[in-house]
């Protein structure tokens, strides 16, 4: 690890496609500053990309990446950080990925508390498919699959994450460059599962929560009296339906990753030419 | 035949049917006695009827036979199930205090040895120990001598404490002694010779475990599945001793993602399921194969579809496994057809995945999986195997692989069809992939000629593997018979009994056994150079045969088992026989 990496050195030669103003391009800047100003670069950087707009984030950073199958991200990143500790790894996806197919693995990842971080574009809406509700969406949220609102409570990531004891949870908003880089970077910086909610608006298909509506809406827990570490004041403002928080809501500062406790400190990679030494014990067992 | 000896003893789930009969198939093993064990189980814990068979010979025993010498029967149902197989003069021994039991007379011709289990057991320090006492009046009736046990009650009871083993050989004494002292039976034909050969015991999951281990394997990852889950129980803590790690997942989407990210990450990795649990991961599957990504999935087959009969024997996956998923997915399948094969086409399959960057199907069944048989330990020769990872460039190599604006190229497509690979960590290596469709890059496209050419160098992958690689049959019987056989799987054992049996009626056949399913050797000349030709395998369709009439462009006959149960060694004889006779009834 050099310390003269650039932000930039983790950014493709490859334009983006997303919609011009998409709350993404916010997004991936603040994690690639975020993996930058912890002293990462691309060659021991590893992120995990789901499917959907978010997903192509894979092709637009640059690092070692994949792009894989729709919901699967986190257990791919857990593999990674399983097989070699040393490697930062980074999933990042969107709430249709992450909430709605992918949501039996985000509740077994928060709870698994691996030493990774994951950053969920959340814009409330299907945007690569052309506009359906996600399960973040409001519950009188029209679109072409829910003409009169999906009428169903929205899934709170948050509460889910507090729910499975994670370890860090927080929330940005990508617009706010300054303050979700500051948050991603805490979750790069913590040790164990560190989640961050983005609020990464959608500009095509999405005309309730806008960039306007998040301006107005969001209290910045910085401005407020928070302790990040009292569990039942996290509770309370994750609980808490009728404000958009920013900033991070709940740390354990005891957290031990997965990989700490069951000793995972080797690069699985490095392997003899042949089997293991004293691999003729394991044939004695069976006497 | 005095010196093969088949054994049962049966009960209940949650009687320690399985932990008794490990006992003896181990006590027989380290006396020199070659063993095959088989299992009767249902999917639950407690209830059901459930047994252990042994069968055991001075020579090497590969099936089992649809005959039954000594059985002890916890239940009268134990008796019922296995009556095809008692025959006169078979013994069953019994707790004639048992409620249930009291009545109990053996059938014509049988000898019946009550033994009050039970009450012995308790003599001896605890009920619990009832079998033990059961398998020492057994050993009385084969000529067995107790101290054979001594090793292997030490082995399953030495952490629980010295005392409880010793009451354990007192049990195993008190139940020797009643058959002497209280029983008039006469003398019993059975004389279980020892030898001073050292065997291991082991099944086709451990098999499969210790070839992951000894082949570099250091990440698994897995959802508990019968007939699969003794991989991971093997696995764990053994991994871990070598800088490894289990990891069990949420589900088998968890598996085999966990997996394809630790093999993304360069560790060798692996996950293993079951039919359910193939099914789960066949998306993954397809992107593990565009991606690159060298990876082996075991399955271990049950009986199917759906839930099916989840502890019963089935070959019914193989469709699933040569053309499953999506779109045309490259791939090996690779299928061991003995224990010891396992651990062989373990090692293999690993080797074949990093070599060519391709996902591998190692494909075991449960007959493999849950039967326990006696090897020479030479046979799991650690020495003999060799790790060949294939095209891994370092950071030295690595300029030949860049491209002109010094970017790695992943899915470079090499003539050959096998792209340099960089694991992660290493310097100017950094590179994407996608289960997209992507450029030499690793980034998405749809440009039409890229495509081609990445689908193009995806497939010569495998016909480079073709090429380079031996594609091998397994050959046993006689090479000029007019009658061919062929099999895939565990039928192997039992039809190189069949064989035996098929010599002594003068049937001369010719077998051979394909552990390789994709690609798999030619058979053309050989089918053609046959008058009859008859496919073995346990399914209902003949999945395989199938496949073989395609390969040759002929008609073969078919010879299946759908009833979850196993071949038996004389029952596959009997059944080629009879196919043998309708051919020359009905000429061609």
């Amino acid at each position: 690890m050099s310390s003269d990496i650039r932000f930039t050195d983790f950014k493709s030669d490859k334009q983006p496609t997303w919609c011009p103003g998409c709350g993404d391009f916010g997004t991936m800047n603040g994690m690639m500053k975020a993996l930058a100003n912890t002293g990462n670069d691309p060659d021991n950087t590893f992120v995990v990309a789901g499917i959907g707009c978010s997903g192509k984030i894979g092709t637009y950073m640059h690092s070692y990446a994949l792009h894989g199958v729709h919901g699967r991200a986190l257990p791919v990143g857990i593999g990674v950080k399983s097989a070699n500790p040393d490697l930062e790894v980074m999933v990042s996806g969107g709430d249709g990925d992450g909430y709605s197919i992918g949501a039996g693995h985000f509740v077994h990842a928060v709870r698994r508390n691996m030493d990774m971080t994951y950053v969920v574009m959340d814009n409330r809406i299907y945007g690569l498919t052309k506009g359906q509700f996600s399960p973040t969406s409001r519950e009188d949220f029209e679109t072409a699959t829910s003409p009169d609102g999906p009428k169903q409570a929205p899934v709170n990531p948050l509460a889910l994450a507090l729910a499975a004891d994670g370890s860090f949870i927080a929330q940005s908003f990508s617009s706010d460059a300054q303050r979700h880089t500051e948050i991603v970077q805490e979750a790069v910086e913590h040790d164990g599962f560190g989640f961050v909610n983005v609020y990464s608006p959608c500009v095509t298909f999405n005309d309730v929560d806008t960039y306007d509506y998040f301006r107005d809406a969001i209290v910045d827990l910085d401005e407020e009296d928070h302790d990040p570490s009292d569990r039942d004041a996290a509770e309370a403002k994750i609980m808490d339906d009728d404000t958009e928080y920013q900033g991070v809501i709940y740390q354990d500062e005891k957290s031990v990753p997965y990989n700490e406790r069951h000793g995972l400190d080797e690069n699985m990679a490095d392997i003899p030419d042949g089997a293991p030494e004293d691999a003729t014990d394991l044939v004695r067992e069976f006497y | 035949m005095p010196d093969d000896l088949n054994w049962a003893i049966g009960g209940e789930a949650g009687d320690g049917i399985n932990s008794t009969g490990k006992i003896f198939a181990q006590a027989l093993s380290r006396a020199g006695r070659h063993v095959f064990t088989s299992k009767d189980f249902a999917s639950r814990i407690r209830g059901g009827y459930t047994a252990y068979k042994v069968r055991s010979s001075t020579e090497r025993v590969e099936s089992v036979v649809d005959r039954l010498d000594i059985l002890i029967a916890l239940t009268q149902r134990t008796v019922e199930e296995n009556m095809d197989e008692l025959h006169e003069g078979s013994v069953i021994i019994y707790d004639g205090e048992r409620t249930m039991m009291e009545d109990f007379e053996a059938p014509e011709g049988m000898v019946g040895l009550p033994v009050p289990l039970k009450r012995l057991a308790e003599d001896a320090g605890g009920a619990l120990m009832q079998n033990i006492v059961a398998l020492g009046a057994a050993c009385e009736v084969a000529d067995f001598p107790i101290e054979n046990l001594d090793e292997a009650l030490e082995k399953r009871f030495g952490d629980k404490g010295e005392s409880i083993v010793a009451n354990n050989r007192e049990a195993a004494r008190l139940g020797e002694e009643h058959v002497v002292e209280e029983l008039d039976h006469g003398e019993f034909d059975y004389d279980l010779e020892t030898t001073d050969d050292d065997y291991v015991l082991l099944n086709g999951d451990e098999a499969i475990g210790m070839g992951a281990i000894a082949a570099g394997c250091r990440f698994y990852s897995g959802y508990p599945i019968t007939p699969a889950t003794d991989v991971m129980e093997y696995l764990k803590g053994r991994l871990e001793r070598y800088g490894g790690h289990v990891m069990q997942a949420e589900d088998e989407l968890a598996a085999i993602n966990m997996a394809l990210g630790a093999a993304r990450a360069g560790a060798r990795s692996m996950t293993a399921t079951s039919g359910p649990g193939i099914d789960l991961m066949a998306e993954t599957f397809g992107l593990v194969a565009t991606s690159e990504t060298p990876l082996v999935i075991c399955d271990v087959m049950r009986s199917g579809p759906s839930t099916g009969m989840p502890t019963k024997q089935e070959q019914g996956d193989l469709d699933m496994l040569l053309y499953g998923g999506h779109g045309e997915i490259p791939r090996f399948v690779v299928a061991p057809t003995t224990i010891s094969e396992c651990f062989h086409k373990t090692v293999e399959a690993f080797n074949l995945a990093e070599q060519y960057q391709t996902p591998v199907y190692l494909v075991g069944d449960l007959s493999l999986a849950v039967t326990e048989q006696t090897f020479e330990p030479e046979e799991f020769d650690m020495e003999s195997v060799e790790i060949d990872r294939g095209n891994i460039v370092g950071e030295d190599d690595l300029d030949a692989w860049l491209d002109d604006n010094d970017r790695f190229q992943p899915h470079f497509p090499a003539a050959d069809g096998i792209s340099p690979r960089t694991l992660p960590g290493t310097s100017g290596g950094a590179h994407m992939t996608t289960g997209l469709e992507h450029d030499e890059l690793g980034r998405r496209t749809e440009e039409q000629d890229v495509r081609i050419e990445q689908v193009d160098k995806r497939n010569q992958k495998v016909e480079t593997a073709r090429e380079n690689e031996d594609w091998d049959y397994r050959e046993f019987g006689d090479s000029d018979a007019e009658t061919l056989v062929l099999s895939w799987g565990s039928n192997e054992g039992a039809m190189r009994e069949a064989i035996r049996f098929l010599d002594e009626a003068d049937v001369d056949v010719r077998f051979l056994s394909v552990p390789y399913l994709f690609p798999r050797p030619d058979l053309t000349e050989e089918i053609e150079a046959a008058e009859d030709v008859i496919v073995v395998e346990c399914n209902a369709t003949g999945q395989f045969a199938d496949v073989i009439e395609g390969d040759a462009l002929t008609r073969v006959k078919r010879i299946n088992k759908y009833d979850g149960v196993r071949f038996k060694a004389d029952e596959l004889a009997e059944r080629i026989t009879d196919e043998i006779d309708t051919a020359q009834e009905v000429p061609t």
